[in-house]
């Protein structure tokens, strides 16, 4: 029978929650970071279960056409800027990333909480923007039509500038944890590659969002000034808009994304019992998705007025992405082969990952390609494949992450045999959600419309189907972590049997991390020289 | 001082010379200014400015003497300001090269122009 | 270090030595610098396609500003900088009677610069050189000088913003001088103020080219 710690830091140094919203410690800092955005998660689902009624019919059922525009809206705005793009690194990430390398804390701690609260006063700011009416422009404020629409732009716009700093403060952080705070025998490549993506990660969140947040300020004074740089009336130009915009935006889909894939390496080679093969591939081909993040933007843009050199540039350097891409998969795949696999819920969000990740990856390469690209334009066809790797690629990786993790943050143990089902009803879910929407957008059904015609009813309706499903799941997945807090077993120090340092502490960590300096005397991955014995009954 | 690793100390007649010559550069900066180059303008005012930003951040800013790492993160900085310039003015600059008709901006003068008393701002 | 001095007032629990602290530090504040490299690009870029599309109205509209104006400022910021450099140098001596002083000239020839830039500021407005749909001067040949101004008033508007912050953090640094916060074995404040300072001075030394002297 495994015992609870007495002091752990969730009850240590205080309890209350004045010491929670005062607290530098990096694990409560991150704690608070998720159920943050597991709120705004569900709140953005909830949105798209509403869309998805809509939609079960081809005719207007029961909105107008401008509700249906703010409600994709604030779908996109709340999912991209206030849920997936903290999730990983503010989250899990804040938590893990010192007790993975040995550290007492992140280097700054008073930085670390003031980003929880510029992101929630952004988030805020942003949400809040509906009371004003709400806001149309779908989540990239294209120019013209976000300095001409009459809906509540500035205060949301205002939001994403604020959540920006949130992210670089993050990003800044995590640069300098790296740098500077490994514990002695932690060598840049004996590092668990879970940091290794959380490092790549905030490369882009440091050099990526400055740009977000100069284009928000030039978007407002164009609204409020006509400083004639973005609208096309005072003698700007719009598609420079969509350079600035998606100077970020593009590497911030790998901000979402990277850690992500820095979960997975965790998980298959936790689960598969095996050294994961080729550390170093998967470690250096994170920071080159990071470097390349940055060349391929313009593929968003092949049927603006963009010069047609311009989007020939653009496409050869987009399909660069998939070669470190490539590495990672086939990486995962080689430490798979002859593994000994455990199927826990953790691993089957990981081959859900895989399986997901890759189909998002591969259509990705058909929108590359410029002549596609221009029959799938604003089609179904992208809506699923974003979804295929935001949702299929980083939502699995954190659910993955979260069941990995739980045990640990807590210290007890969720309903493993419902979780297994869970990811299984979540991975049908998913495809029936959004394969039908690929077939769809072949066929060339636009997004952002809320009417459609009758030869798209079939697909649609098996995409609604799909869509409850997967949303029942979610909130039952989540139901299920939240339970397990209270009612949960308690799990030991290490329930899953694996290496990493993160396992050597208590389950819930010790307020320092480790309550005896750890001694360390091999990798994280180093399941050819050692055994460690979980404690769960697998 | 037992920290000399860390810290180093410069001598005071670096920053005097720097400062010095940061002031003759701004004067020879406003000075070929006034020379019409042509094209070179702008090339021979961004060139002086360069020298004068590199002395600040090698001398004023320790970057010489200090650890690579921050002379690595300062040129990353540069490296990515470099990439979104070029790979965006690929875009703006050769829009015509195809299609002569989507050469130059959408509209050439804003709406207010029409009403100010002017004769100048015609195109 | 020695482990005698181990338990300074200045070390947090979560650095292992002072050297680490200042080390974190300096990353972090390079990082940061890396940040506002890529704020103020924006605007350079933005500065860069309009004056490549529009160079004869750049040109006619940079001699509404007042070059010697630029040109004063330039110095008085190079001089800054030179004083905020031997302020941290004063402080590695221990003279920190001398640190205080080179501190209060920095501040005062920050202020000068805001000043400076006041009487410009407030001559545009006069004139109607104003940015975007505000704009009503109407001696300016070529299509939309407006946007050269606003151009103009964004980048030394957000640099400007810069200088003030800027002047905050220095105030700051008088008033830890003055209690005795810094010696030479710990000025890391200093230091890395020192740094945002010259990346400040930096951003004034392309603006003043690009802006004023345009050929």
């Amino acid at each position: 029978m495994n015992t609870f710690p007495e002091t752990h830091y969730l009850n240590a140094p205080e309890k209350g929650i004045k010491s929670w919203l005062t607290t530098l410690d990096h694990k409560r800092i991150g704690v608070m970071y998720l159920w943050a955005v597991i709120f705004f998660f569900l709140f953005g689902g909830a949105l798209a279960m509403i869309m998805r009624s809509e939609l079960f019919f081809p005719g207007a059922d029961f909105m107008t056409a401008n509700f249906y525009n703010k409600l994709f809206t604030l779908h996109g705005a709340v999912m991209v800027f206030l849920f997936i793009i903290p999730a990983i690194p503010a989250g899990l990430g804040n938590f893990f990333l010192p007790i993975m390398i040995g550290a007492k804390d992140v280097a700054f701690p008073r930085l670390n909480l003031a980003s929880w609260y510029v992101y929630l006063a952004g988030a805020l700011i942003a949400v809040l923007s509906i009371l004003l009416g709400g806001f149309d422009t779908g989540w990239t404020f294209y120019t013209p039509y976000s300095t001409s629409t009459d809906s509540a732009v500035i205060s949301v716009v205002l939001g994403a500038f604020i959540m920006g700093f949130s992210s670089i403060l993050t990003g800044i952080n995590f640069i300098v944890t790296i740098h500077k705070l490994r514990a002695p025998g932690i060598h840049w490549f004996s590092m668990p590659l879970f940091i290794w993506g959380l490092y790549a990660t905030a490369i882009i969140q440091v050099a990526a969002t400055p740009v977000l947040a100069i284009t928000l300020v030039l978007l407002i004074l164009e609204r409020t000034l006509g400083i004639g740089i973005f609208d096309p009336a005072m003698g700007g130009d719009p598609v420079l808009y969509q350079h600035f915009f998606w100077f970020y935006s593009h590497p911030a889909v790998y901000v979402m994304i990277l850690p992500g894939m820095g979960i997975i390496s965790e998980l298959i080679t936790s689960f598969s019992r095996k050294k994961i093969f080729g550390y170093k591939a998967v470690a250096y081909s994170s920071l080159g998705i990071a470097f390349i993040s940055f060349l391929v933007w313009g593929h968003h843009m092949y049927t603006s007025t963009q010069s047609v050199l311009a989007s020939t540039i653009f496409s050869v350097l987009t399909f660069l992405v998939g070669i470190p891409s490539g590495i990672k998969i086939f990486n995962w795949l080689a430490t798979l082969y002859k593994g000994s696999i455990r199927f826990t819920s953790p691993m089957l969000y990981a081959f859900s990952f895989l399986i997901l990740f890759s189909i998002g990856g591969l259509t990705g390469i058909f929108l590359g390609s410029m002549g596609t690209d221009v029959h799938l334009h604003d089609t179904y066809f992208i809506v699923a494949h974003f979804h295929f790797t935001m949702m299929g690629g980083t939502v699995i990786a954190f659910l993955g992450g979260l069941h990995y993790w739980w045990p640990k943050m807590f210290g007890r143990m969720f309903n493993e045999k419902l979780a297994q089902i869970l990811a299984v009803l979540i991975f049908i879910g998913f495809i029936l959600t959004f394969v039908p929407q690929f077939i769809n957008g072949l066929h060339g059904m636009p997004r952002r419309y809320f009417m459609y015609v009758e030869q798209y009813t079939f697909n649609n309706q098996l995409s609604t189907i799909g869509a409850f499903i997967l949303g029942f799941s979610l909130f039952t997945a989540f139901a299920n972590l939240f339970v397990a807090i209270w009612k949960g077993k308690p799990v030991g120090d290490n329930p899953w049997g694996v290496l990493g340092l993160e396992w050597k502490t208590t389950s819930p960590p010790d307020p320092h991390n480790f309550s005896v300096t750890p001694e360390i005397t091999h990798g994280p991955y180093d399941y050819d020289k050692v055994l460690a014995k979980p404690t769960l009954d697998l | 001082m037992n920290n000399t690793h860390t810290h180093h100390i410069t001598p005071l007649w670096i920053y005097l010379v720097v400062a010095s010559a940061l002031m003759v550069l701004t004067i020879i900066t406003v000075a070929v200014s006034n020379i019409d180059l042509g094209g070179f303008n702008v090339l021979v005012a961004l060139g002086i400015a360069s020298i004068k930003a590199l002395l600040v951040a090698f001398f004023f800013m320790q970057l010489w003497w200090d650890k690579k790492i921050y002379l690595v993160i300062f040129s990353t900085a540069m490296l990515f300001l470099t990439i979104f310039l070029v790979l965006t003015m690929f875009d703006t600059q050769t829009r015509g090269y195809i299609n002569p008709e989507m050469d130059g901006r959408i509209k050439p003068n804003a709406p207010m122009y029409d009403t100010m008393e002017s004769t100048s701002t015609t195109h | 270090m020695s482990n005698a001095e181990t338990h300074p007032t200045y070390l947090q629990h979560h650095f292992a030595d002072a050297e680490q602290q200042m080390d974190a530090a300096k990353t972090g504040m390079w990082v940061f610098l890396l940040t506002e490299i890529l704020t103020f690009g924006g605007l350079f870029i933005a500065y860069a396609i309009y004056r490549a599309w529009n160079p004869e109205m750049f040109h006619f509209a940079h001699k509404a500003l007042n070059a010697s104006m630029g040109a004063l400022n330039t110095i008085v910021l190079i001089t800054s900088s030179l004083t905020m450099a031997l302020s941290i140098w004063s402080m590695q001596h221990d003279k920190k009677k001398q640190t205080f002083w080179y501190l209060m000239a920095t501040v005062l020839l920050a202020a000068t610069f805001m000043v400076v830039k006041y009487f410009e500021y407030s001559h545009k407005f006069h004139l109607g050189q104003l940015p975007g749909k505000y704009y009503t001067y109407t001696g300016i040949e070529g299509a939309n000088p407006h946007i050269f101004f606003s151009i103009y008033f964004m980048m030394t508007g957000l640099h400007g913003l810069h200088v003030l912050i800027g002047i905050g953090l220095i105030i700051w640094l008088m008033v830890r001088t003055k209690k005795g916060h810094f010696s030479s074995k710990y000025y890391t404040p200093l230091e890395i103020t020192g740094l945002f300072w010259h990346l400040v001075d930096m951003i004034w030394i392309f603006l003043f080219p690009l802006l004023y002297l345009i050929g």
